[in-house]
């Protein structure tokens, strides 16, 4: 079971390599697009910028949409759901992949309800709100806590499986057919966030 | 919501944890993974490691320190002590840290600050301060407190929030060691200057002492190493009595 980890320079990714191989997964480092021939599923990490997502040029997205035919899953983790949107603000000129509607948005400094000042990165330990039945969740109670570190967010989408709320609701897990994706790292996110990998490779075959 | 973190300190110099350590049934006292591993399994949030062997020659056995710990621990993970450099920074987080703390270095050359934030991202950019003060102001202090290094507490915390730190892990020095509860008007003055979260360190000595600073302190998460090493259930019971005050905590 093959697992290609899609490493285009947006930070470290040793956490999550250590948690794949923790729940079995037999993971590997593509060279190039045209490495990604031989991946039964396909991994878009990342953190920081949405401008580092820049270096997933066409050659990557023809190779990850041929997988995708192939029934290949795709997993965006963190600026990897992200970059399944149609783009962000935080790097306008740099289109997502866009098999989810709308723009992620940098979250707000004043919590619109009372009014409070809220710091921005959204740092630490939230709770997901599950509204319906997913693969990824399979397993996991409403309300358990994941880890979150992100200054930008991803809109309420059709394909939303999991929110949090940081000043406003936002999506936290995204599952349209092969596509899945999490703004928090199931890598650091305990028991919980094991199971979420273990449920995603569940899909994969 | 939003959880309040509590973060377990372990101290190590040469891969032990030095500070007393009483947990039973732990098959060698004071080894780092072992007592990861009952934080983790307590409900711990977050772990600092904070090496206090600097010699040169440590390095290595901080890989192995780092190492053994990360390899079963799923929680955020942070290293601090002698990073100096670069290459530290790179060696800790290759090692498995997925956060540096940066103090002396970061003062003597700030820019170091950006360009780790730069290479990793902010989030894996912790600036520790050790502060001093009398009660409206403080001085940072560097070389592990044996020196002033001349800087307000409040407008250096801006400054490396500015370069790009992710998180500002605060120690009073007045309180470190004293159990007599953080240092919390010092916690609020830098957790109101920053839009970074600020992690409270030094004077923990019980319970309530974490909810005076989430509460009066303003701080996003705490640090304490002896309160947890000597409590068997620590961790869990702090937590409970979080959130029977009423503050949001990850049970």
């Amino acid at each position: 079971m093959s697992i290609a980890l899609v490493d285009y320079g947006a930070g470290n990714l040793t956490s999550v390599r250590k948690a794949l191989a923790a729940v079995g997964a037999e993971v590997y480092t593509p060279a190039g697009p045209a490495d990604l021939a031989r991946a039964r599923g396909v991994i878009v990490p990342g953190v920081g910028h949405f401008g580092s997502t820049r270096t997933l040029d066409q050659a990557w997205r023809h190779a990850i949409l041929e997988r995708l035919d192939h029934n290949r899953p795709l997993l965006g983790i963190c600026v990897g759901l992200q970059w399944l949107f149609a783009g962000s603000t935080e790097a306008p000129d740099v289109p997502g992949f866009g098999v989810c509607q709308g723009l992620c948005d940098r979250l707000p400094d004043v919590e619109p309800a009372t009014g409070a000042r809220q710091k921005v990165p959204h740092v630490g330990w939230n709770t997901l709100a599950l509204p319906r039945w997913s693969r990824l969740f399979a397993g996991i109670a409403d309300g358990s806590h994941v880890y979150f570190t992100h200054s930008y967010a991803a809109p309420l989408a059709r394909g939303t499986v999991a929110t949090s709320s940081y000043g406003i609701e936002f999506t936290a897990a995204v599952e349209e057919g092969l596509v899945s994706g999490v703004q928090f790292h199931p890598e650091k996110s305990g028991q919980v966030g094991l199971q979420v990998l273990r449920n995603w490779l569940t899909g994969v075959t | 919501m939003l959880a309040k973190r509590i973060i377990a300190c372990l101290d190590v110099r040469d891969g032990q944890v030095v500070k007393g350590v009483k947990f039973e049934g732990l098959r060698a006292a004071g080894d780092p993974a072992e007592l990861a591993r009952r934080y983790d399994v307590e409900g711990i949030d977050e772990v600092v490691i904070l090496d206090v062997t600097a010699t040169l020659e440590a390095r290595q056995a901080r890989a192995h320190t780092i190492q053994a710990v990360a390899r079963e621990l799923f929680l955020p993970l942070c290293v601090g002590g002698g990073i100096r450099t670069e290459d530290d920074a790179a060696a800790a987080i290759d090692a498995g840290a997925d956060k540096v703390s940066l103090n002396s270095a970061a003062l003597a050359n700030p820019a170091l600050i950006t360009r780790l934030a730069e290479r990793y991202g902010s989030q894996a950019v912790v600036v520790a301060i050790d502060a001093k003060g009398d009660g409206e102001r403080w001085t940072a202090y560097t070389r592990s407190g044996s020196a002033s290094a001349a800087r307000d507490v409040v407008e250096w915390a801006r400054e490396a929030a500015a370069r790009g730190a992710g998180e500002i892990l605060l120690t009073s020095m007045d309180r470190d060691g004293t159990k007599s509860g953080f240092d919390c008007p010092l916690t609020a003055a830098v957790s109101d200057a920053v839009a970074i979260p600020v992690i409270a360190s030094g004077g923990a000595g019980e319970f309530a002492h974490f909810a005076e600073v989430f509460q009066a302190g303003r701080a996003d998460a705490a640090l304490a190493a002896s309160i947890f090493h000597f409590n068997t259930h620590g961790v869990t019971d702090l937590k409970q009595f979080l959130h029977e005050q009423g503050i949001p905590v990850r049970l």
